[in-house]
């Protein structure tokens, strides 16, 4: 290190390094982009195709019609599980050995976690602009303005790193990928414990009751308020978002304390 | 005769145990069509107010994709174990005995099509349970319990093929997220008639899983639909045959490199 460097540089250098060899091998390995561009477009069909029907239902009322309704879930999902995924790149650089040799290496190993939140975010947006570009493609309606879709795609990048953070922390403690199901079990289910199909108006009984309480539902109502134009939780939202990567960064960074400690 | 039935008996009650003694191939069978279960048949509710929904119950109507997921699971624990023997090295080693050949595979299947009757009676517990209404009565029960094991058995009967002819039990893996996609593009959240997307509505119609699913679902919110039952032991039969057509190939292929 050098004694005229800024404060904070050592740890940019490593989180561009691994920034630049994780998203290298990433379009280089079609096993890693596929899974992350077909599912999303699965549910989307899916859920956009198969469902619509339930646009029709007393009671449902959503200005952009149900194909924006459903993309609003994808986008979300897609948004936590790209988060997820570098999650599992982690945990299997650390069952390669390549974590720990990284880790020895780095001058600043906070650098490590930063890298792998670019690449996750990177690959995230890959994602995304294929999702939405089929979206609007196959007839999509926005009737929000620029702002509002900016909105929409803000809130999307803050849920990356709410799922990268969640998933990096396990990865640090677990150091396997044995610890797949960990890392993306709780995120499925707080995702399909929300408003996924109809509004929250519409659900009854105990998914209700779960939904109300769900931050998930805050980021679903967000999203389609902004998609829509007519907002609704916008703040919520954010605030939730924010309030879960400070969370969940901590909860990464004790990880990685963990990491550094495991004999 | 008896040698063989005995030979396929003792790799039938290994293949059972191997996967009941292994609580990660066990717990995703009940866990995951559990929970979607629970999260469909709440978040779906309101789908039954849809003129021409045939039933006031989501949950009956939904239940049946649970005994596809089943299937599905089948595929993934008789294909990765399979898979493990002919990593481990195991698979040639009981292919150096006498045990004809026909015995290493077939008590495998024998074992697939027994927890296919064991997951199928815990889903219809579970739907019990959960307020599912099985309209055909108890004599329903048995029909369940045979389309359950023959789902299973063809499931099952694809991941062998699929472990022979890779020996990866990584590849077999592989397969669970593209077989998923035929129950997403099917009939399983709303019945055909309310698949109002053209496509889809095309997708769904081709697609031989929806009429595996209206099988089972046929039993909870009809009765007695003979139309509905023959069609879906139609498809469950025929994956079973093209899936035991796969399994011959690939084994006559992995049996002259052993």
């Amino acid at each position: 290190m050098n004694a005229t460097e800024p404060a904070g540089a050592g740890i940019w250098r490593v989180a561009r390094a691994i920034a630049w060899r994780s998203l290298h091998t990433y379009a280089r390995r079609p096993d890693l982009i596929v899974p992350s561009l077909i599912f999303p477009l699965i549910f989307l069909a899916s859920f956009a195709g198969g469902l619509s029907a339930l646009g029709g239902l007393h009671g449902f009322h959503f200005p952009a019609g149900y194909t924006a309704f459903q993309f609003v879930f994808v986008l979300c999902q897609s948004a936590m599980f790209g988060g997820l995924f570098t999650g599992f790149t982690l945990a299997f650089d650390f069952e390669s050995g390549f974590a720990r040799r990284l880790m020895l290496a780095a001058e600043d190993r906070r650098g490590i976690a930063l890298g792998y939140a670019i690449v996750a975010l990177t690959r995230a947006a890959v994602t995304l602009a294929v999702v939405s570009a089929v979206a609007l493609a196959t007839g999509m309606r926005l009737t929000g303005d620029g702002v509002d879709v900016f909105g929409l795609y803000g809130l999307a990048a803050l849920l990356v790193l709410v799922g990268f953070g969640w998933a990096a922390g396990v990865a640090f403690r677990f150091r396997s990928i044995q610890a797949g199901p960990l890392m993306q079990t709780p995120v499925f289910l707080i995702l399909f414990l929300a408003p996924v199909y109809v509004p929250l108006s519409l659900l009854k009984g105990w998914i209700h009751a779960v939904a109300s309480v769900n931050p998930a539902t805050a980021f679903l109502d967000a999203g389609r308020g902004l998609i829509s134009g007519v907002h609704d939780q916008t703040g919520l939202a954010f605030v939730c978002a924010v309030a879960l990567i400070v969370l969940f960064g901590i909860w990464m960074l004790r990880g990685l304390r963990a990491a550094e400690n495991a004999p | 005769m008896k040698e063989h039935v005995r030979q396929i008996g003792a790799l039938a009650a290994r293949a059972t145990l191997k996967t009941l003694r292994q609580p990660f191939q066990l717990f995703p069978i009940v866990f995951f069509p559990l929970i979607l279960l629970a999260v469909n048949a709440s978040g779906l509710k309101a789908a039954t107010r849809l003129p021409g929904f045939p039933t006031h119950s989501y949950i009956s109507f939904a239940i049946a994709v649970a005994f596809i997921q089943g299937g599905m699971f089948s595929l993934i624990n008789a294909g990765t174990n399979l898979a493990e023997d002919i990593e481990s090295g195991f698979f040639n080693r009981l292919a150096l005995t006498p045990l004809r050949r026909v015995s290493l595979i077939a008590g495998l299947l024998v074992g697939v099509g027994v927890l296919g009757v064991l997951q199928s009676a815990v889903y219809m517990v579970m739907g019990v349970v959960a307020g599912a209404h099985l309209d055909a009565g108890l004599g329903g029960v048995p029909v369940i319990l045979a389309l359950g094991a023959l789902t299973a058995l063809g499931f099952g009967a694809l991941g062998c093929a699929a472990a022979l002819r890779t020996g990866s039990g990584e590849a077999v893996q592989g397969l669970f997220p593209l077989f998923f996609v035929f129950i997403f593009l099917s009939s399983s959240n709303l019945p055909r008639n309310l698949l109002k997307t053209g496509w889809f509505h095309t997708v769904a119609d081709w697609n031989p899983i929806s009429y595996l699913i209206e099988g089972f679902r046929s039993l909870y919110i009809y009765g007695w639909d003979g139309t509905a039952l023959w069609r879906g032991f139609a498809v469950a039969l025929g994956l079973t045959a093209l899936a035991l057509l796969g399994v011959a190939g690939a084994l006559r292929t992995r049996m002259q490199r052993t």
